[in-house]
């Protein structure tokens, strides 16, 4: 199934009509779904042309996130580990502090367009929750969230700030309880009220077009890296890593790289309490092709086809499936996929804390736990871009809970 | 391809003016042993064809009851092996209810799509209903599921275009599931005027009788429906009574047949009234 150097250099890596990436993703939903899939994948596909829409986000991005976001020479951390050189891109400086916004500014624009006045999403640890409430109070539309009741719990900050913006936050108590649940909740959703309501994906999972278009939203990250990268060390980077739970920041960062082949791809997946456990999050590292929430994917079930319980100490991370161009993306062999533990991402997060005055993301520092290992098995002429894909203010509580530390 | 068990008990149906009743229930819930019993009590009370729901853990297109009783199956241990397994026993002693089983595709994915087809047919299956499993989606279990003669049944919604519908009339076989409305199983807006206008018009694109589901929770409702489809589909209220039942599921079988034999009772008053 992997393809060759060539082949890698001249695919087109855009899905097909359908929305099929290779054997994966497409529209595997209810029947009462697929009119307003194919609307919405019409009107995406004639906004994309459109120059008055492109200039209102290219603006927003601009004016309302604040890009560019800053490549950043990690100089410490570089000197502390004497391997290669490695760079933040920081989309934990964007407006709501993550990469999130860019993809909901997006949509949002697109829900505009499409006369909805109502948008709902689906949110695990609370930032894609976070970005879309912002959004939706800059446009004037009605928001409504869902997220697992467990997570509200473990992220009541985010909860209380999407109030504050005017949200409506839903507590989903079927299930896992957990963001699968939320996922199967905003779908009803959706169903129900497909008429006045947008629903806005938060990451490169579901069924057709979301895959395509939560990308092409994020990819202003990766399109960012190639100029900085010539304008700073006068070419492309040696490798790229980003975390993977949907994969939105990871494809944001890769896509516009994928046929520069002499770029190595690394997506870092949540190996929870490790791969040999049954307690993780990482389907492409360990799980295998299925179907779940509209699209085919490599995902985490049971020998009966039940979709597992997966675990992380990133709520972000902590899904069972994965968005379908990065199970496309393994099997030709234009990225790897491999997963650093939970123990990994904390030591990482600390780390990086004290060496570079940057508190990351526990999501982020799964991807910074790889790229240590990485950048010291290459040599200091070499350059490693990560992306720093959200900040880590949301996470002291859960840090300082494991701990053992009392913040209230 | 030859009549099977579903176009046979639908001709039979349309000669004696009896419109279709079709329950829904999700096999393993609330037990493994429950689902054979509750089978026969469902033909007892009137059913002409059975639904049977696989138990999935992530039902999206189901509403809080249907998923509730799919966690029930699930906790009891039920596997898609033991769903064959139920027909099987089923069909011992009931060689002519047409059986459909109804679910999501991974279970199915993860059994091996042409092994579940083969398997369920061995069982002694009719149809199958993979509800996100569109006809664009096609692939081996729909090319082996045809070869074995197996109908498969597709939905369609109050969404469905003109273009689409005629794609779907010329997938399904045996009959059509339209789902009554934008919402999912259970839900409670149902309009009896707007389902009847829909289902005449989707007959110029659809050749197989057209059963309606999503929604049917009374015998007054079923009645209404029954006028202008050729069948009515009926889940949520079942999943209910086995809920309620849930702590003695001896007792489901004969709950089950006490919420359809009055539906039963009341489409076949209405046809008995059309042709008086």
């Amino acid at each position: 199934m992997a393809l060759t150097e060539d082949e890698l250099k001249t695919l087109s890596y855009e899905p097909d009509a359908a929305g099929h990436f290779g054997d994966y993703g497409g529209r595997y939903v209810s029947e009462t779904l697929m009119a307003a899939l194919s609307d919405l994948d019409q009107n995406y596909q004639m906004l994309k042309q459109d120059a008055e829409f492109q200039r209102q986000f290219d603006s927003d991005l601009a004016n309302f996130v604040g890009r560019p976001s800053p490549l950043y020479f990690a100089e410490r951390w570089t000197n502390q580990i004497g391997g290669a050189q490695i760079y933040f891109k920081r989309e934990d400086l964007n407006h709501t502090g993550a990469h999130k916004v860019n993809n909901t500014i997006g949509q949002a624009l697109l829900a505009k367009y499409s006369g909805k006045p109502r948008v709902i999403a689906e949110t695990g640890a609370g930032q894609h929750g976070v970005a879309s409430a912002t959004v939706a109070a800059r446009l004037g539309l009605e928001c409504v969230v869902y997220m697992g009741a467990d997570d509200v719990e473990r992220q009541s900050p985010n909860v209380y700030r999407m109030k504050l913006l005017g949200a409506q936050v839903i507590p989903v108590d079927s299930g896992s309880r957990t963001l699968k649940d939320a996922l199967s909740e905003a779908m009803r959703d959706w169903v129900t009220n497909v008429d006045s309501t947008f629903y806005i994906i938060g990451t490169v999972a579901g069924p057709a077009p979301y895959p395509q278009l939560v990308r092409d939203f994020n990819a202003v990250v990766g399109r960012e890296v190639k100029w900085q990268s010539k304008e700073i060390f006068g070419k492309y980077p040696d490798a790229l890593v980003a975390c993977v739970g949907g994969g939105s920041n990871a494809i944001g960062l890769f896509y516009p790289f994928l046929r520069d082949t002499e770029v190595q791809i690394y997506g870092v997946e949540a190996a929870g309490r490790g791969l040999s456990t049954p307690e993780h999050a990482a389907p492409l590292c360990a799980g295998r092709p299925g179907v779940l929430h509209g699209s085919k994917t490599y995902l985490m079930d049971n020998a009966d086809g039940q979709i597992s319980h997966t675990h992380s100490v990133s709520a972000g991370l902590d899904y069972p499936g994965v968005g379908p161009e990065h199970a496309y993306l393994k099997d030709i062999g234009r990225a790897q996929y491999v997963g650093a533990t939970d123990a990994d991402a904390l030591a990482a997060f600390h780390e990086v804390s004290r060496v570079e005055g940057i508190i990351p993301a526990l999501e982020t520092a799964h991807a910074l736990a790889y790229t240590k290992e990485l950048a010291a098995s290459m040599r200091p002429d070499q350059t490693v871009v990560v992306n720093m894909s959200g900040r880590g203010d949301k996470d002291i509580f859960t840090v300082a809970k494991m701990e053992g530390i009392s913040l209230t | 391809m030859t009549a099977g068990r579903i176009q046979a008990r639908m001709d039979a149906l349309q000669q004696i003016g009896r419109k279709a009743l079709i329950p829904y229930i999700v096999a393993g819930d609330p037990t493994p042993e429950t689902t054979v019993p509750a089978m026969h009590a469902l033909v007892a009370g009137g059913a002409d064809i059975l639904e049977l729901g696989m138990p999935f853990s992530d039902p999206f297109a189901d509403g809080p009851v249907n998923q509730r009783g799919a966690e029930r199956a699930i906790a009891g241990g039920t596997t898609l092996g033991g769903v064959l397994d139920a027909v099987r026993a089923f069909r011992a002693d009931d060689a002519d209810t047409p059986v459909v089983l109804m679910g999501y595709l991974n279970p199915v994915m993860a059994m091996g799509e042409r092994v579940f087809c083969e398997r369920a047919h061995e069982a002694g299956v009719d149809g199958l209903l993979l509800v996100d499993m569109p006809p664009e989606e096609d692939g081996v279990l729909v090319r082996r599921a045809r070869e074995l003669e197996m109908d498969l049944i597709y939905l369609a919604a109050p969404t469905t275009t003109d273009a689409r519908m005629r794609a779907i009339g010329e997938a399904t076989s045996g009959y059509l599931y339209y789902v009554s409305l934008k919402g999912v199983t259970g839900s409670s807006e149902l309009n009896a005027g707007d389902v009847s206008r829909k289902v005449d018009a989707m007959r110029a694109h659809v050749q197989v009788p057209i059963c309606v589901g999503f929604g049917i929770r009374t015998a007054e409702q079923a009645a209404e429906i029954s006028k202008a489809a050729d069948g009515v589909i009926v889940g949520s209220v079942l999943v209910s009574a086995a809920e309620a039942h849930a702590n003695q599921p001896e007792a489901v079988p004969e709950a089950l047949r006490q919420v359809l034999a009055p539906m039963r009772e009341a489409m076949d008053d209405v046809q008995a009234g059309l042709k008086s």
